[in-house]
């Protein structure tokens, strides 16, 4: 909802002091994860996930989640999908040129990121190009089995087939 | 300014030590001269003939032409073919890139493809919203923004690799570009969002129109700040510039395009004009010689739309290429028959 997500932009700081908890509380979940299966709870936590931040962000869903890099302002809400705004396009009023009753995602994302600790470097970062895969997962779940890499142990080609899914997570954090 | 190895059409020129690209635009802004660049608007035709006709217009007076990628959204050549034409008779094109209508597999095919014809420049966007076109009911694709573009088209320069990791035999050699607008909101954060870029791979910048130049002397500033126009990060600023034609297309313009930002000061001068098309090229004149004296600004990109044929005249009386002449084809030959090339070419403006 437009209102809530603004609401979100405001309490920026409130929000990364949060999520910065629950990360580490749901990371530290991770032996619970891999116990019942990362692929079993993919679903019902991407679901949760989705209704949450639905609610506080507008989130759509693209499963590599950059919030805390975007002033808590969702950028997959920009028209053009741009994760490194604000395009050329703003109006005067500070609002979107392809819709212009929305005020434009990266006008707020800034000012999130000025009420932001972290947040305030994180948004000077290039966000990568979107992985398109990973639409509609769990951006929560993706972040514990990254912070949690595999043992090196088992067989060589099983360590080498879990290892592309990490490099992509460089900056992307998750709420 | 001359470089004794001018180009054969289809031929790249070699590449300096410092340079990344065969072209002449590089070439031109790393010996410091002031550069011109212009927009040519890509007909809606499939007659090579209406591309050649829109070049020649500014022979004489441009380093590089702009060739847009449906600008606006709207539906025309494409940058890929006009820039194919314009490569084949030795033109220094600038390849616009636009994010809306390809995917990352199709756009970096086109970098490869593009460098292969001789494109030596290449302007990376994200493009406008297809709701600004005429094919509203398009599918935006979006895949990439410009960021992200930028960061792939160096990594398959530098790195010699796909974004898949995937090696390429031969890397495209590119100057690559970036568009910037230091004149609508959020002003505080516009240098910052180009210092991003040029952390992606910009290397060139090339402005929407400028009208006011108070907010684009602030703008420079913070670059000087940020680092950007001196030493090893240093970006080459093209400002934007253009005639306007009367105050209501003016007015129009600012209240309609979103990302134009026209000052009351400028509308007031041309709807006070008696000749207002005259005056709207006046200002540009006016515009350009206090762009050069601001710190950083490296040259000029000039977007006549509709009104192409004003480039010469406004190039001309604003006095920047010193005498200069940018290559075209033709240039030499025009020169071979007279003892002292540099005389005639310094008559001929």
């Amino acid at each position: 909802m437009y209102a809530v997500r603004r609401w979100s932009v405001r309490h920026a700081r409130g929000l990364e002091i949060f999520y910065a908890a629950f990360e580490r509380a749901f990371v530290a979940l991770h032996p619970v994860w891999s116990r019942i299966g990362y692929a079993r709870v993919e679903k019902p936590v991407a679901a949760l996930e989705k209704v949450v931040k639905g609610f506080l962000f507008d989130c759509k869903m693209c499963g590599q989640c950059a919030l805390s890099s975007t002033g808590m302002s969702c950028s997959m809400n920009c028209p053009k999908n741009i994760r490194n705004g604000p395009c050329g396009g703003v109006r005067a009023n500070g609002h979107c040129e392809v819709k212009p009753e929305m005020r434009c995602v990266w006008v707020e994302a800034f000012a999130g990121s000025e009420r932001m600790v972290a947040g305030k470097k994180a948004i000077r970062i290039v966000q990568l190009p979107v992985d398109r895969r990973l639409e509609g997962r769990s951006s929560w779940l993706k972040v514990a089995r990254d912070k949690n890499p595999p043992p090196p142990k088992p067989l060589a080609p099983a360590a080498a087939a879990a290892a592309p899914a990490t490099p992509s997570s460089t900056s992307a954090k998750a709420p | 300014m001359k470089f004794d190895d001018e180009p054969v059409p289809g031929y790249p020129l070699p590449i300096l030590p410092g340079h990344t690209s065969p072209g002449r635009l590089e070439r031109v802004l790393r010996a410091g001269a002031f550069a011109v660049t212009a927009e040519l608007d890509p007909p809606d035709s499939a007659d090579p003939e209406d591309v050649y006709k829109r070049a020649r217009i500014f022979d004489g007076y441009v380093d590089a032409i702009n060739a847009t990628d449906g600008s606006g959204a709207n539906c025309h050549m494409s940058s890929m073919a006009v820039c194919a034409l314009l490569t084949r008779i030795g033109y220094a094109p600038v390849m616009q890139i636009s994010c809306r209508d390809k995917n990352r597999i199709a756009i970096q095919g086109d970098i490869l493809g593009g460098a292969a014809m001789g494109v030596a420049n290449m302007l990376c966007l994200s493009g406008d919203g297809v709701q600004s076109g005429d094919h509203p009911q398009a599918k935006p694709v979006f895949d990439l923004d410009c960021m992200s573009l930028l960061q792939i088209g160096r990594t398959l320069r530098d790195e010699h690799k796909f974004q898949s990791g995937r090696k390429v035999t031969f890397a495209p050699r590119v100057f690559f570009g970036a568009a910037a607008n230091p004149f609508v909101p959020p002003h505080a954060w516009r240098a910052e969002r180009i210092a991003k870029k040029v952390a992606a791979g910009a290397q060139f910048l090339q402005t929407q129109y400028c009208y006011d130049i108070p907010r684009l002397k602030h703008f420079m500033q913070h670059m000087d700040d940020l680092g950007l126009l001196e030493g090893p990060n240093k970006a080459f600023f093209l400002i934007g510039v253009g005639p306007l034609r009367t105050a209501k297309a003016a007015e129009w313009m600012r209240t309609n395009v979103p990302g134009i930002h026209i000052p009351d000061s400028v509308i007031k001068r041309m709807a006070g004009a008696e000749k207002p098309a005259q005056e709207g090229r006046q200002i540009c004149i006016d515009l350009i010689q206090e762009i050069r004296e601001i710190k950083g600004v490296s040259g000029v990109h000039v977007m006549a739309y509709r009104q192409e044929e004003s480039v010469a005249e406004i190039i001309q009386k604003s006095g920047v290429l010193q005498g200069r002449v940018p290559w075209y084809p033709g240039r030499d030959n025009l020169y071979a028959n007279t003892t002292n090339p540099t005389e005639t070419q310094k008559e001929t403006l």
